[in-house]
């Protein structure tokens, strides 16, 4: 198979003396959309979390076992979080745009790294836009407040956001929950289209968009990895009992 | 089960009480407001704005003491909202809810129920004498900052607190720093409370007399540096009406006060319209 970029080996999160991810081993290759699935509290969003380390903010918050990107262990000593987090973007459940401008909101991660040329920000805004397909929707009026944006569009141009850090991984948090399903589908066709580009995680309570999109999938459940693999072979020979009754609907 | 009551009854009953309670309250307001500019308002005119008083206030305008409550006010915003808001920063986003946290905002709420006497003498024994600054726009200054100090924190603290979470993770995630966060995200969500306390601040400081006069003066001149003594409009207020000396000219200076505040908040919501728009 393809290259390796993210291992966890026996990697656990606890929150206090509760482990929210047990022992968990995987790895994400390059370029392929990684589907994870399973009810919710299973810890896909845990996982999320853990990559770019903003478990960080919750007090008693404690990694173990090994999490490498790139072969470097991100919870070793020294490594910049800041840096980190740019390098996985994360999209979150529900859209969270800044009270600001659509132009500022996409501006504000190369902003807050300290890029201040207007030149240059333009061009990334307009190019992050363009790619998640928004750019029509708002060209005229990128001064505008960007809560004043749609529900989807709102999702999109937190993507966009995303993307403007330049990452080396989207990872994307059940980005669809809240959306219609034409916003669903618009960004479904985004994500493949980014999949040339990018390598993704992405988290669905939807088993059917797993299926859509994914190269493989997991599935989790009660913070652990029960089964990962071809996203085919999950759905349609799933070795484990409990995968085939969630993605059939037996519980979940 | 029969309903011993008449609904519509009860409704139109409480809906007659509240309205009583709220139009009293909205009454006592208006009242004093039309009572003091009846009084004031044919006292003010050019003069009494631009001239200094005379012969202890009996005659002349307000000017000196117009100046004095500006500088003073501006002064006690000035020192007190860096010192409030940095407080109120700390205590929400640079440490964990622990004893200390409680013992400071606990600390802090005693010191809102303080009597401004007592900020006065406190003022008077530490500024004026101990630290020789004297009757002074700066003692003066200082002890309306500490006074306003419990309202900044408050409310700033309140307004930080009630910034989505959300936010937070946003910026975080985007490779912002903790500082990047709080200045580029939380404050400019927050500010609209902020400005809040601030403006109740500044009506607190033009207001105030008792720690005024320990710390600030009642000197008549135009202040013209930070260790000159000055009066306020409520001090001059104060004096005029309770030495006796011209209760027209009181009521004028009152009258001025008035106008002044209501100019201040009028002018600060307009600012903060402003701001939300842009932003909201």
């Amino acid at each position: 198979m393809s290259e390796t970029l993210i291992r966890a080996r026996d990697f656990s999160q606890y929150f206090g003396p509760v482990a929210a991810l047990k022992n968990l081993s995987l790895e994400v290759y390059r370029n392929e959309i990684l589907g994870i699935i399973g009810p919710a509290g299973s810890g896909k969003s845990t996982f999320l979390r853990s990559l770019n380390r903003l478990n960080d903010l919750i007090p008693g918050s404690r990694p173990e076992g090994l999490l490498e990107v790139r072969g470097m262990d991100i919870n070793a000593p020294g490594t910049s979080v800041v840096e980190l987090r740019r390098r996985l973007g994360l999209v979150f459940a529900t859209p969270v745009p800044l009270p600001r401008s659509i132009f500022e909101n996409v501006a504000f991660g190369a902003r807050l790294a300290g890029e201040k040329h207007r030149g240059r920000l333009a061009e990334l805004v307009g190019d992050c836009l363009k790619k998640t397909a928004l750019w029509e929707e708002v060209m005229d009026r990128l001064q505008t407040s960007a809560l004043k944006l749609s529900g989807g569009q709102q999702q999109r141009l937190c993507l966009a956001r995303v993307l403007a850090l330049r990452p080396e991984f989207i990872m994307l948090d059940e980005p669809t929950s809240g959306l219609d399903p034409i916003s669903t589908m618009k960004i479904e066709e985004t994500l493949r289209r980014l999949k040339e580009e990018y390598t993704i995680i992405l988290v669905t309570n939807n088993t059917k968009q797993a299926a859509r999109v994914a190269d493989r999938t997991a599935f989790f459940l009660n913070g652990e990895l029960v089964e990962i693999d071809a996203t085919e072979r999950i759905f349609f020979a799933p070795s484990d009992r409990r995968t085939n009754d969630y993605i059939s609907g037996k519980f979940g | 089960m029969r309903v011993y009551f008449n609904p519509r009854a009860e409704e139109r009953f409480f809906r007659g009480l509240l309205w009583l309670l709220t139009g009293a309250t909205v009454f006592v307001l208006f009242f004093i407001i039309f009572y003091v500019l009846k009084r004031g308002l044919p006292m003010i005119s050019l003069e009494f704005l631009t001239r200094n008083p005379v012969d202890m206030g009996k005659a002349g305008g307000i000017f000196s003491t117009i100046v004095g409550t500006l500088a003073l006010t501006l002064l006690a915003v000035l020192i007190g909202t860096p010192l409030g808001v940095g407080s109120a920063i700390f205590l929400s986003e640079y440490t964990r809810e622990s004893w200390v946290t409680r013992v400071i905002r606990f600390g802090s709420e005693c010191l809102a129920g303080i009597p401004s006497i007592i900020f006065g003498l406190f003022g008077f024994i530490l500024f004026v004498t101990r630290l020789r600054l004297g009757w002074s726009l700066l003692s003066g200054g200082l002890t309306l900052a500490f006074m306003i100090l419990p309202t900044i924190i408050r409310t700033s603290e309140e307004a930080i607190r009630s910034v989505p979470a959300s936010y937070r993770e946003v910026s975080f995630s985007l490779g912002g720093t903790r500082w990047q966060t709080v200045t580029k995200v939380v404050l400019p969500a927050a500010l609209p409370g902020i400005a809040t306390g601030v403006i109740l601040s500044i009506g607190r400081s033009i207001g105030e007399t008792a720690a005024v006069i320990f710390t600030a003066g009642s000197s008549l001149h135009i202040p013209t540096s930070l260790f000159s003594s000055a009066r306020t409009m409520s001090v001059h207020f104060y004096i005029l009406a309770r030495e006796g000396i011209s209760m027209a000219n009181a009521f004028g200076t009152a009258a001025v006060l008035v106008i002044s505040i209501l100019a201040i908040n009028l002018l600060a919501y307009a600012l903060m319209n402003r701001f939300m728009k842009r932003y909201c």
